[in-house]
């Protein structure tokens, strides 16, 4: 049976605007993945402990409160500690271009902004899935 | 691939139990290497199966209970199955948005899993995720069936105790009388029960149980909580707790046991069939017959006998 990509879905925070994750969710449960939505104020402990038991391929967060370079990173470092740095993080929402740059830089997969197509986000976390994961 | 040691599963190192839960659900050949290693563990936790209909409040529930277990001092397992997409096989995990607050806890292990074409309530591989963590340690195995209507009650294959959770709007006494679920409870909680009609359902479902006989006379209570807010959930644990002990003493769970590792034989049966049947050259074979047809009119057995020619032989 051909193995599915299971994606942990979150927003970090103090962040109640879950209309876009919800949207994303539902389009990558009909791209064929299991999505384990976690929902709202997730600390990132959290969402690594969950990545973790869930054998999580992916992680994806949504983050609209401008909290993006205290989570990101808090997350890659705890992903270390919990020795599942192999899970791709990516992320979705408000984030400046220069911040995205950093963030990609430190270790973090692709961040997108509004108005990105959907397919290309599936076909980005597909790819990455099919190289980099057993 | 990231080096994987099934001897770190005894140990409860998330990581092991996390990639060989995987394993099994993706019928990953390894799996037959430390299967029956970890097997023996298999029945030494108790087994508690939670199903009702959709939106009962079966997750609110289990995440109650967990902290009850916890404060018991006793660490838990949960499986929570949701329902797969016929269309895409993807599945939107929804169950731990109601149990997060557990994830420094690590005698506390939840793993979600998509029914993936299951149409008992559970997914065919939920037992072998509960071997696995019965054989990292855990006292506890919960498992959280799909929002189920009248007839799923697989759970009886894999609990040795099931809770059903209702609401107040869960029917009238027809509904309660007729086959299915009903039958399967060893304990019946209707939530929501600060909802009007909730003492009329109880009322009506306790009727209904002192008229059913049972072969062991064994009638199921009926009890009611407000899980969103905890009451009435130390109450539903204490009797939890008694009755497993009850069932325990009156070797009524040895039966249970004896009578679920059968039942899993069979299903264990079928699948393997199922899987030696679909190799690659019936799958052809069903493509090439079925692309050259254009009409309904034949009956469908025709096709089945043409696709079962000589299965006979290559089983044996």
């Amino acid at each position: 049976m051909e193995r599915k990509i299971r994606i942990v879905m979150a927003k970090p925070g103090l962040d109640g605007h879950d209309r876009g994750i919800k949207v994303l969710a539902s389009a990558y449960r009909d791209a064929g993945m299991e999505v384990i939505y976690l929902g709202l104020r997730q600390t990132p402990e959290m969402i690594v402990s969950a990545a973790l038991q869930e054998d999580a391929d992916v992680i994806a967060l949504s983050s609209l409160n401008n909290a993006h370079n205290t989570i990101f990173p808090r997350i890659i470092e705890i992903m270390k500690e919990k020795e599942i740095e192999d899970v791709l993080l990516i992320g979705g929402g408000i984030i400046p271009k220069k911040d995205i740059e950093s963030l990609e830089a430190s270790g973090v997969g692709k961040l997108y902004g509004p108005g990105t197509p959907v397919n290309e986000t599936i076909d980005y976390i597909t790819n990455w899935v099919k190289k980099n994961r057993r | 691939m990231k080096k994987f040691n099934y001897k770190d599963i005894f140990i409860n190192k998330h990581v092991a139990i996390s990639r060989a839960i995987s394993m099994v659900e993706n019928n990953d050949s390894q799996v037959a290497k430390f299967y029956d290693k970890i097997y023996k563990y298999s029945n030494e936790p108790v087994r508690i199966g939670v199903t009702g209909p959709p939106g009962a409040g079966k997750s609110t529930l289990v995440d109650k209970l967990i902290s009850c277990f916890i404060n018991d001092n006793k660490s838990v397992g949960v499986v929570a199955i949701d329902p797969s997409s016929p269309f895409s096989g993807g599945a939107l995990l929804g169950d731990r948005v109601r149990m997060s607050k557990y994830s420094e806890n690590n005698n506390v292990y939840i793993r979600s899993m998509g029914n993936r074409g299951d149409l008992g309530g559970l997914s065919r591989k939920a037992q072998e995720v509960g071997d696995i963590l019965a054989a990292s340690g855990k006292d506890i195995i919960i498992f959280e069936t799909v929002g189920v209507g009248q007839a799923e009650h697989d759970i009886v294959n894999a609990a040795d105790f099931t809770i059903v959770v209702l609401v107040p709007e869960s029917g009238d006494e027809v509904q309660l009388m007729k086959a299915g679920i009903i039958e399967i409870a060893d304990l019946f909680v209707i939530n929501k029960s600060d909802r009007p009609g909730s003492k009329r359902i109880e009322r009506t479902l306790v009727d209904i149980l002192h008229a059913v006989s049972t072969e062991d006379g064994f009638i199921p209570d009926v009890m009611s909580s407000v899980a969103t807010t905890g009451v009435g959930v130390k109450q539903i644990f204490d009797k939890i707790i008694r009755n497993i002990q009850l069932f325990d003493e009156s070797g009524q769970l040895e039966k249970r046991r004896l009578r679920r590792y059968k039942n899993r034989i069979k299903a264990l049966v079928v699948e393997k069939l199922e899987g030696i049947f679909w190799d690659l050259n019936r799958r052809r074979l069903f493509k090439n017959i079925t692309s050259s047809i254009d009409s309904v009119a034949n009956p469908p057995n025709s096709v089945v006998r043409k696709l079962l020619l000589n299965f006979d032989k290559e089983v044996k």
